[in-house]
Formats: structure tokens, C-alpha cells, sequence
């Protein structure tokens, strides 16, 4: 009897699986909503007049472009220099971070030698220390050196690995073939020949994404200026902008447009390197390698 | 052989590995054995780690264990002083005991509320749904977005009178707390802020997710198992190797807040009521307000301390819930 009748529209398997996607999309919808609206809200204040920020209630869409609150904001404090602080430190801090974090991964990955296994344990139980453990005595260290208001406590750390870049970098070098790096040897290639030659040019989303991350980290640093830097020309945007809060107390649609600005170059990679993110983090979740 | 050298030059370090392979080449005319020239190679690819190692991590963790037991605070000689920094942090630093109360209210919400919350985004994200790029990217997008920018921007969403969370809440007739002026709300406010960026975890999880074979699934269709029954019973076993990762890194990350309040409120007050003094602020004001170093050391190795146990138990816990496919362990 019940194999004769056919089922109710709404007993269909499509017709559930409609109702399905629907749900889903409406619920990915109104969570995406709630996402964005801060952004637009931070967007929205940077260009609003200070009077209309004050208004109660709120408008959500201001009323004028006051674009010239960017222009008065950057002028208010050496926004310039400290833009191009940060790009020093950051950049430097990629570049070494690529380097080393690879070279490292490629000792790891790709020679045998006695004790690596062990290391490489260390490596990985390094990721579980706080880093608020180990500041205080690097403060010190950093101190001692002399290396207070210097960029050196920011930059030199990165030449010498973070265990994450280590262990992401050993993952991806992995599922390069030995035979490949047999084969260069037999034909007279050293290690660092290989490196270079083979490995560097193999593993470029890795390192990408490697590089993307460090720099990201850089930029949004705020700690380590915050440590080590006292002169005010030598601050990074991420202190500056700490410090300009208190210049410019509550003037918001200041705020907004300088987090705007800070946040913009971030986005940016964002968006045009956006499948690297997400590579770095399915390699970090061994699901490939 | 002649590139080899031009490469190897650039490294002083390497120019010397040349020069000792042919030294010995020298001697006994094959050079080095296989294994020795790899022992060496080996120790020179990762000795950037090594020194970073010994210099940045297990050279200040100890240095930090001796200056704990000690007044010492950068000027002044080490004076060894037993155990009193300890004894102090419990019987007489009252700030200290409301700083360890904040973070693990902090750790004890956060890490169950974001684990929750990516598992939940990573199984709507990986559904079959059109545009399902574009909402991939929203959902990730404020996990980029850090630093002082976003405390700035989350300051203004949640100011009591004109800010857009109150605002919203107004539209359902909801009246809204003071937020980070109300000792009772500071906390929830930065645990709102941090939901918004639960995408970045969410990542990790839908990774996982896609790994699952859809196999599994279609034979549970066919026993006739509902979506609840599948979730329970085939999801979240194969995702359970991410979860325990991810509970146990966001317990180490949780622990650790500190940029939040010293930004959030006047430059690393505590907020209103101390209720946002965590420990991490807590440390940081004893260390370079007052150069308290032997205090602050104190400080710092009994977190790590707390954060290690509670990593081991996480881990012993998770012996019994992580699923592991083939069961090699890895």
C-alpha cells in the first residue's frame, strides 16, 4: 500500500533539502549581518560629523561624508612615521621569518640526524609556554643588551623561529618526495643547495603563508612596541594609535578613522591572499601533509 | 663542486661545514661519513632554533624560576628571599587573588563558548548552500582584524548611550547594560567581542570537516539515523582530534588575555572595580609600573605552572573522548 501512493510534495527528499539550504542560508545571512555591521558602524563613524555621533539615537548611515576627518586624523599625530615604522619592522620581521622558519622546517623534514626527533618535541612543547612566562626575563635580557628603544627586540626574535612556522613549514616539506632530495645529492647538491633550489621553490604557498601571518603579527603587534619602544617617533602605528586615544580623548569619528586606516592594509591581504590563510590553517590541522 | 662553494659562502657558518668536509676529505679521501656530514648539517639548518631556544625561552624560564625566589627588580642586587613572593601573592596581595578570579572567569566562559561556537560555524559553512565562498570569507574576516583598531571600534559599538550594541538591543525593547562601566558586565563585553571573531577557529574545524568521508553518512542514512544521531555519533568523534587541539591552545590563549584590558581600559587600570585586572595585567603593572621583577617572575612561573597542569589534564581527558582514525596516535 505504501509503496503505491506517492509521497506528499513535503515528504519529497527535495523538498527537504530545500527547506534545508533555505535555513541554512537565512541563518548564514543573519550571522554574516552581524559580522559586518560593526565594520559598517566603524566605517559609518569615521565619516560622520562629530554632533551626529552624539545624536540619540544613532543613525546608521551618516548623513554627510565628512572624508576630511581621515585627513584631519592622520595630521593630528606623525601617523606617517609611524606607518612606515611599522612597515620597517614588519617587513624585516617577514623576511627573516621565511628564511629561518624554513631553513629550520627543512632540518627537521628532510635530513636525518641524531636527536631530531626528540627536537622536534621540544619544538612542539614550546607552542604550549605562555609567552607572558618568558617577558619579564627577556625584558631583562633586552635591557641588559642595551636593545631598549632599538627595533632590535622586535625584528631579531623572528630570525630566530617560532615553533608554529616551524612545525607548519615541517608539515608541508613532508609531503615532498625523499627522492627528489636523493636524487640532488647523488648529483653532488648540498643541503643548502637543495634549500634553495628544490625545497624554497616547492613549498611557495607555505611560505606565503608563512609570510602573510608574520607580517600580519607584526602590524598588529602591540606588546612588543609597547615593551621596548619609549620615543614617539619610534612607536609603531599600534602604540601610536593607543597613544593618539588619549590625544584626541573621545573625539570619535578620529578613532574611527585612524582604526580604519590601521585596519585597511590587514584587509587588504586579506582579500587578495585569502586562499593562503586558509591553506596555513588546514596544513596546521594535519588534515593535508 | 664549484656552486656548492659559491652557495655555501654565503653562511659563515656553512663555509666553515666546507672547510672541515675537506679537511677531512683530505685525510680520508671520501670525507666524512654520510651520517656524521648529516649530524651536521642537521644541527646547522636548525641551529637558529637552538639559540632561540636557549636564549629567548629556556634560558629566561629558568633565569626567571631563580629571580622569583628573589626581590630583585633590574637595579638592585638579587637578594634571595625564599618563598616570600609566594606567600605574598596569596595572604597579602589582594588584587592578585581578584586577577586570578577574572581570567579564570574569563578562561572558564571563552574556551567552552568558542569551541562551541567554531564547531557550530564549521558545520554550517560546510554545507551545500550557493554563495557559500563569499560567506566562508565573511566568517573569517574579523579573525584578521586585531589589535588596537578593534578595541577602539568595540569601545564605541558598546558605549551605553549612543553605542550600536545598546542600540540594537533597544529594537527589541531590551535595555542595555553600561557594558565596560559596569564591573557586573566588563567581562561578557570582551567575551561578545570575542565571539565575533570566533571564525578563525572556525577554519580548523572545517578542514576537519571536509575530511569526513561522506560514506559514513550515507550508510547511517541508510540505518536510518537522524541528523542529531549523525552529529553525536559520526561528526563530532571524527572532528575530535581538532576539538582537543583547539581546547587546549584556546585554554594556553585564554589564559593570556591582556591587550583587550590594558587597551580597553585607562591605560591598564583594571577597569571599573578591578573587574578587568587580569592576571597577565596584573604581572605586566608589577613588572614595569613598579619593577616589582621578582614578584612579577613569581608570577609568571605559577601560570605556567597552572596553564601546564591544566594542559596535562587535558590531555589525560582527552585519551578518552579523542577519536583517533587507524589509532596510531598521530
Amino acid at each position: 500500500m505504501s509503496a503505491v501512493t506517492e509521497p506528499k510534495f513535503y515528504e519529497t527528499k527535495k523538498f527537504k533539502e530545500n527547506v534545508k539550504h533555505t535555513f541554512v542560508t537565512l541563518l548564514l545571512i543573519a550571522g554574516s549581518t552581524l559580522i559586518l555591521i560593526p565594520l559598517w558602524w566603524m566605517i559609518s563613524t569615521s565619516l560622520k560629523s562629530p554632533a551626529e555621533i552624539a545624536q540619540y539615537p544613532p543613525t546608521l548611515f551618516p548623513k554627510e561624508f565628512n572624508f576630511s576627518n581621515y585627513i584631519e586624523a592622520w595630521q593630528t599625530a606623525p601617523f606617517t612615521r609611524w606607518a612606515l615604522n611599522t612597515l620597517l619592522i614588519a617587513s624585516l620581521g617577514t623576511i627573516g621569518s621565511v628564511l629561518v622558519n624554513s631553513l629550520v622546517a627543512y632540518g627537521f623534514a628532510k635530513i636525518r640526524f641524531e636527536g631530531r626527533n626528540t627536537l622536534f618535541v621540544i619544538v612542539l612543547s614550546t607552542m604550549l609556554i605562555p609567552g607572558f612566562v618568558t617577558m619579564v626575563p627577556q625584558y631583562i635580557l633586552f635591557s641588559k643588551l642595551g636593545w631598549v628603544n632599538t627595533y632590535l627586540p622586535l625584528i631579531v626574535p623572528a630570525f630566530l623561529g617560532s615553533a608554529f612556522f616551524i612545525f607548519l613549514l615541517r608539515q608541508f616539506m613532508m609531503g615532498i618526495p625523499n627522492e627528489l632530495i636523493e636524487a640532488a645529492i647523488l648529483d653532488g647538491a648540498g643541503h643548502l643547495q637543495i634549500w634553495w633550489h628544490i625545497m624554497l621553490p616547492l613549498t611557495k604557498p607555505a611560505l606565503v603563508t608563512v609570510a602573510i601571518f608574520s607580517f600580519n603579527g607584526a602590524w598588529n603587534d602591540l606588546l612588543g612596541p609597547l615593551l621596548y619602544i619609549n620615543d614617539e617617533s619610534m612607536y609603531t602605528l599600534q602604540i601610536g594609535l593607543q597613544t593618539f586615544k588619549g590625544t584626541v580623548q573621545t573625539q570619535w569619528h578620529y578613532l574611527m578613522a585612524m582604526s580604519v586606516t590601521v585596519l585597511l592594509p590587514v584587509v587588504l591581504l586579506f582579500f587578495f591572499f585569502q586562499r593562503y590563510f586558509i591553506e596555513g590553517s588546514n596544513i596546521a590541522s594535519g588534515t593535508k601533509g | 663542486m664549484k656552486s656548492t662553494e659559491s652557495t655555501l659562502v654565503h653562511s659563515e657558518a656553512s663555509a666553515k661545514v666546507m672547510h672541515e668536509t675537506k679537511a677531512s676529505a683530505a685525510g680520508k679521501k671520501k670525507g666524512l661519513s654520510r651520517k656524521a656530514k648529516d649530524n651536521l648539517a642537521g644541527y646547522l639548518f636548525i641551529s637558529p632554533w637552538i639559540i632561540g631556544f636557549i636564549g629567548l625561552t629556556l634560558g629566561p624560564l629558568l633565569f626567571s624560576l631563580a629571580a622569583s625566589f628573589t626581590d630583585y627588580n633590574i637595579t638592585s642586587k638579587m637578594n634571595f628571599v625564599g618563598f616570600e613572593n609566594f606567600k605574598r601573592m596569596f595572604t597579602m596581595d589582594d588584587l592578585f587573588r581578584t586577577s586570578l578570579y577574572n581570567t579564570l572567569y574569563y578562561v572558564v566562559f571563552s574556551v567552552p563558548l568558542t569551541t562551541a561556537g567554531a564547531i557550530l560555524l564549521g558545520v554550517l559553512l560546510n554545507q551545500k548552500v550557493k554563495g557559500m565562498k563569499v560567506f566562508r570569507t565573511i566568517y573569517y574576516l574579523p579573525a584578521v582584524l586585531s589589535g588596537v583598531a578593534v578595541y577602539f571600534l568595540w569601545m564605541q559599538l558598546l558605549s551605553p548611550s549612543t553605542g550600536l550594541v545598546n542600540t540594537m538591543l533597544g529594537w527589541f525593547g531590551i535595555d542595555g547594560p553600561a557594558w565596560l562601566f559596569d564591573p557586573e558586565w566588563t567581562k561578557p563585553a570582551l567575551l561578545l567581542m570575542k565571539m565575533w571573531s570566533v571564525g578563525g577557529g572556525m577554519l580548523l574545524y572545517l578542514a576537519s570537516l571536509q575530511g569526513v568521508s561522506p560514506q559514513m553518512y550515507e550508510a547511517a542514512d541508510i540505518e536510518g539515523a537522524s541528523a542529531w544521531q549523525k552529529f553525536f555519533h559520526i561528526t563530532l568523534p571524527m572532528i575530535s582530534p581538532i576539538i582537543f587541539f583547539d581546547v587546549i591552545t584556546s585554554t594556553i590563549g585564554s589564559f593570556q588575555i591582556f591587550q583587550e584590558a590594558y587597551v580597553m581600559t585607562e591605560n591598564g587600570s583594571g577597569g571599573p572595580g578591578n573587574s578587568l585586572l587580569f592576571y597577565n595585567l596584573h604581572m605586566w603593572n608589577n613588572a614595569f609600573e613598579v619593577f616589582n621583577m621578582g614578584y612579577a617572575s613569581a608570577m609568571a612561573w605559577l601560570l605556567f605552572i597552572i596553564v601546564m597542569i591544566l594542559t596535562v589534564v587535558n590531555m589525560k581527558l582527552g585519551k578518552r573522548w579523542v577519536h583517533y582514525e587507524g589509532g596510531d596516535g598521530k
